[in-house]
Parts: C-alpha cells; structure tokens; sequence
C-alpha cells in the first residue's frame, strides 16, 4: 500500500500493529507444505515414468528453485504488510504481499468475533482472530497473532461489539 | 445426546461407506474396508461430541469446537436475531432438536451460523425464549408508518412491455435445453430422424443450399426461436406486474398462471440498483431491483424475491428508482469519472489476456505446424476486445447523492447500483501490485444487503479517500495522512495492553 512520497495527496497510514514474528516461520511452514507436494510428485513421475530424463531434472530444479524463492521472499513481504490497530470506534487490518488488502469495519457493526487456531498454527502458538460483520464481504482476518495478544483482543472486541445495541445491519 | 452425532455421522457418510466396501469387495475385503470406515465415522461423531461445549452468558454465546482446528465463536446476545429449531425424524425418535442462532448474516451460504446439535427439545425450548426474550431483538426505528392511507401505486405493467420481451433473452437457456434434450432422446433410442419424412425432405432442401446461407438461416432461426421463448417467458412471468407501497411496506404482484406476492419490509432496504443488460440497453430498457437485507442477490435475482420491476422502458426504471429511494437525484445525478489510470486499465486488461496467446500462436504458425486460423480468431477477439474495454470504463462512475453512495460499473450488465449511507458497514481498499504503482485503489463498500459488496474499481487514492468520508464521514478520518507516508515500523510492536 505504498505511496509516492512526492505527492501530498491524503491517503490512509497503515495500521499501527505488527503481527508476531512468528508469523514468518508459520507462513513458510503452511507454504511449504504446498511445495513439498508437487515436487513429490514430480518425483514419484519422474520413477514412474523414466525416459527423457533431462526434462525431469530441469522440471524439477526449476520448480526448486521457484519454491526457495517463493519460500525466502513471500513471508517476509507478508511480515512487512500484515498489520492491525483496534481505535475507539474501529477495527483496521492490512493483509496480502503482492496484492494487498486494507479492510476498516466500525465497531458498532460487529457481529461475532472468532478465534482460530489450525493445526500448523498450533505448532508455532499462534491464533487467527476473525471479526465479522453482517456483509459477507468484509470479514476483519488477522493472522499469526501470538495467544496473549489474540485473547486480548477478542476480549476488547466481544465488549465493544456488546455495547452497541441492534442487529448491526 | 452421546448417541445422536455418531449415528448423524454415520448417516451423512452411507455413500462413503458403500463405496469402500464396493472398492474393498475387488479384493475381497469389503466388509473389512466397510468396518473400518464405519469405525472412522463413529470416533468423529463421538470426538465431535467430546470436543463441543456452550455457554449462555449473560451477555454473550459461545461455542467451542473441533479438536486439531479449535474455535471459539462468540456472539453477543445483542446480536442474536433468529433462533430456528429443527427436529429431523432421527432427533424426533431420540426426543432431540437442534437449535440455529442466526445473528442476520444474511444467508450466507458458507456459515451455517451457531448450531447446537443434540439439545434435548426442553433445552431447546427454553433456549430459544431466553435468547430471544432477552436480547431485544425487536424491531429497531421504523418509517414512519401511514396505516390509514390506500396502497399507492408506484407501477404498473403496460401490454406494450412484452416487446423487451425478446431483448431479455430469459429463453436462451430454455431453448438450449430443450435442445440438448432432443439431442439425447435422438442418441439414446437411437432414432434416426432422417426416417421421418419431413424432416428427410427438408434435409434434402438443405443440402442444397450453400454454406453461408445454411449458416445465416440457422442463425436466424435461432434468434426467432430465442426470441419467442424469451417472450413467452416475459408473459409467464411478469404479467399483471404491480407495485405498490403500503405503510413501509414494497408489495410486488405478478405471474400469469401462478401468481406472485412479494412483500418486502422497506425497514430492510438499503437501496436500488438499476440494471440495464446489453439488448436492453440496445432498445432502451432497463430493470430494477432491491438492495435488502436477508435477500441475497446473485444469478437470477431479477426473477426472484428482490425483483421490483421487470424489463420496462427506461424512464419508467428511472421514476421506479426515484419513487423507491424517495429521491431522483442518486438517480438522474451525472456520476464522477475515474480517470485516466481507470481507462489504460481497462485496456491493458483485454491486451494482456489476447496479445501473447496471439504471439505464441502466429510463431507457431510461422515456425511450426500450427493452423493459420487460430491467431486470426485471437485477432478478432482483440478486436471485439477494444469496444468492450472502452465501453467499460465510459460506465465506470460513482457520486455521493443525498445520502446514497451512487457506483456504477459494467458493459455486458451495466448496473448503477444506489446504497444508502447506513447500510454501509465497512470499507474494503485492495491494490494488487499493478495498482498500487499506478496510485490507484479498489475502494468496496460492504454491507449486509444485496450483493455484500458493491465496488469502485480504480480510483485515485484522493479520491477513493474522499469518497468513503463523504459516505461515512469520521470513520476513515483517525487513519489518514497527507504528505508522505510513515516508514513502515519494523520492530514488532506489543498489542494492546
């Protein structure tokens, strides 16, 4: 979400909040996982089917190297975007790498606030909080939040959400 | 109940269990294949039961589940705005039910809410009028209800309508199936028409015409039959089409055979969005219907419950529009265009999808043994790319009007799509890597009505920035800067204390 530090435009700052360093290892992890599986195929394709050889190792080496690229670069990127601020009256994430995404919900629109730990997050202690509103658009997604903080928050946002009465549409 | 998820799991998973046991049959283990399947599905259910808890707070409900992926839901009893109870014969049989809390997402296909499975039907009684007794799910605010006044009428259908009829093409997919239907009956009794005899003498005049007018003629007689159908289709539908409006509430009439009463709560409207299909905007038609909440929309909404008018003169669309929002402005209002970025983009788009495909193709026709014809049909594509593309962005625009936020956006469908101001509950800003070095932004405002998220496809960042304050002011203010950005904080910083 960069800007031309030339122009003078208003624009948004990012959120105040980095996730926590953990993250990194956590989306390396969940990554990794993806690239293991194709170049397990490729290998099991390559003892399956023997032949022209030199496709097979150039296939691979290139898928290889893909995947370090993929691996080194994406989380870091990822660390550098994915942040969070709760104000007084909303919630405000940024998540992606390549594509990025600002999301700003109030608070009075809340509906339900979940927190989320899958497998790969249970290994490096992290927490995926989710903050709905009523749209099915614009789900709040903060990823790689270390448990404290993520029990924190849900805390902070499950009070507010209540104090607003109405069915927040 | 311990013995309702077992059993439900066992039942939802029969196919699985009969495929194993038909897969473990070719080596003559099935029935071994089947128990192991059978005890999979019985540890999930039991496991599912273990690992589910809930608890009714004094202020909100929560639910824990799962095992490897746990999650808590939390939902405020303020929020809690349905309570379903259903009982299935198995839950019936065990004196169960299952209770749904629905917080007004919508009908959102992915979440199935809060649902607690295996209540006893006691529990679930009294959870049921706990939740909703003490949640003040009533009714907020209200129109200010006239309920001495007659019904007005805001429309009514017109015989000379049945000429956008056509220009619907509502028929196409009929006729298709219709079609295929024939086809299959054809193949499948392996019936040769060409035995009947007219259908042999008219192939026989057929084969004597040429090429060229074999294929005009059959393209004709498509567009007569499409046309028809999609007439007769208009007339099924729409006929006897009424609008009216009677203290707060949208009443739809319509339908030839059966006919249709479509109520809508204007409490639940947020907006109209003003359609015009390609052909209809062609003949000058247009059609309409409700931005609600709980009514979702998507393929086929201009049939269904959200429809307010059906194919009709523009104009009459427009005063449609006008009537409804109580206001012509959002309607008739010139709408800001998105500049010079917008345009290229919508350019590059066609160019990037059509150039390279055309190039890969033209060498290997050059070089290799690729047909000449392929690269010729990229060529036309690309040509009939361009008026798109430039059509697309002259459809691009969005103002903020008397408390609407006004998008428009589209060719093959172009929409203008009016949402009032409180139905937007949020703000999405995505770049892509492309975007954010041309300084552009997809601003969306999401709401609970209609299609969730209505959207402004590259907007400068100033003015995606304005935009969103002048639709809700105060809610982006504590975030903006002017001048250059902050670096970005690279040491990790603590949540909230």
């Amino acid at each position: 979400m960069g800007q031309d530090p030339r122009t003078s435009a208003p624009w948004l700052r990012p959120p105040r909040h980095l996730v926590s360093p953990v993250a990194v290892w956590y989306w390396t992890a969940r990554a990794a996982i993806g690239w293991v599986v194709l170049i397990v195929l490729e290998v099991i394709w390559m003892v399956g089917f023997p032949g022209s050889s030199g496709w097979h190792w150039a296939l691979l080496a290139i898928t290889a190297a893909l995947a370090v690229g993929h691996l080194i670069v994406m989380p870091r990127w990822r660390y550098r975007v994915h942040r969070w601020e709760v104000t007084p009256v909303a919630v405000y994430t940024q998540a992606g790498w390549f594509h990025q995404e600002r999301r700003i919900a109030p608070l009075s629109r809340l509906q339900t606030v979940d927190s989320e730990r899958g497998p790969i997050e249970q290994l490096f202690g992290l927490v995926k909080v989710t903050a709905n509103t009523a749209s099915a658009a614009g789900p709040l997604r903060i990823t790689g939040l270390d448990r404290a903080t993520a029990q924190g928050l849900v805390e902070e946002l499950t009070a507010i959400a209540q104090q607003t009465p109405g069915d927040a549409t | 109940m311990l013995i309702l998820l077992p059993v439900q799991e066992i039942l939802k998973n029969i196919p699985w269990l009969v495929v194993l046991v038909l897969a473990g049959n070719g080596s003559g283990k099935g029935p071994l294949w089947g128990l192991a399947g059978l005890v999979i599905a019985l540890s999930t259910g039991t496991l599912r039961w273990f690992t589910t808890s809930y608890q009714i707070g004094a202020v909100q409900v929560q639910v824990r589940r799962g095992l490897l992926r746990r999650r808590t839901l939390t939902v405020p009893r303020e929020r809690v705005r349905t309570v379903d109870l259903t009982a299935h014969v198995l839950h019936r049989m065990l004196g169960l039910a299952s209770i749904t809390i629905g917080t007004g997402r919508t009908d959102r296909k992915d979440d199935r809410g809060l649902k607690l499975d295996g209540l006893s039907v006691q529990d679930a009684a009294w959870l049921r009028e706990e939740l909703l007794h003490h949640s003040g799910a009533a009714p907020t605010g209200g129109v200010a209800a006239e309920d001495a006044t007659l019904p007005a009428e805001l429309a009514r259908w017109k015989p000379q309508w049945i000429g956008y009829g056509p220009f619907t093409l509502s028929g196409a997919v009929t006729v298709l199936a219709v079609v295929g239907f024939g086809f299959q009956i054809v193949n499948e009794d392996h019936l040769n028409p060409s035995r009947l005899g007219p259908v042999d003498a008219a192939l026989h005049q057929l084969g004597s015409a040429s090429t060229p007018v074999l294929v005009v003629g059959l393209i004709l007689a498509a567009a007569i039959v499409i046309s028809l159908a999609s007439t007769f289709g208009y007339i099924l539908a729409f006929w006897n089409y009424r609008l009216t409006r009677q203290s707060g509430t949208l009443q739809v009439t319509r339908g030839l055979l059966t006919t249709r009463v479509i109520s809508l709560d204007e409490r639940r409207l947020r907006g109209v969005e003003f359609s015009e299909p390609l052909l209809l905007r062609w003949v000058k038609g247009g059609r309409c219907i409700a931005i609600a909440t709980g009514l979702r929309v998507g393929r086929g909404a201009e049939r269904g419950g959200s429809m307010l008018l059906p194919p009709a003169p523009r104009a009459v669309a427009r005063s449609v529009s006008a009537l409804i929002l109580g206001t012509a402005a959002p309607v008739e209002g010139k709408l800001l265009e998105h500049g010079p970025v917008a345009h290229r983009r919508r350019f590059n788009r066609v160019l990037l999808v059509t150039v390279p495909v055309m190039v890969i193709l033209l060498i290997g026709w050059r070089l290799g043994d690729v047909p000449g014809w392929p690269w010729l049909a990229v060529l036309v594509l690309l040509g009939l790319g361009m008026p798109l593309a430039e059509d697309r962005y002259r459809s691009l625009g969005h103002a903020v009007v008397q408390g609407r936020l006004v998008v428009r956006s589209g060719s093959l469908v172009r929409r203008r799509c009016m949402l009032s101001s409180e139905g937007i509950i949020g703000w999405n800003l995505h770049q892509s890597f492309f975007q954010r070095r041309a300084q552009v932004v997809n601003l969306t405002a999401t709401t609970a009505a209609g299609r969730q998220a209505y959207r402004m496809q590259d907007l400068t960042l100033a003015e995606a920035v304005r935009v969103a304050e002048q639709a809700r002011p105060g809610l982006l203010a504590p975030f903006i800067v002017t001048g250059p950005v902050p670096a970005p904080l690279e040491a990790p910083i603590p949540g909230p204390a």
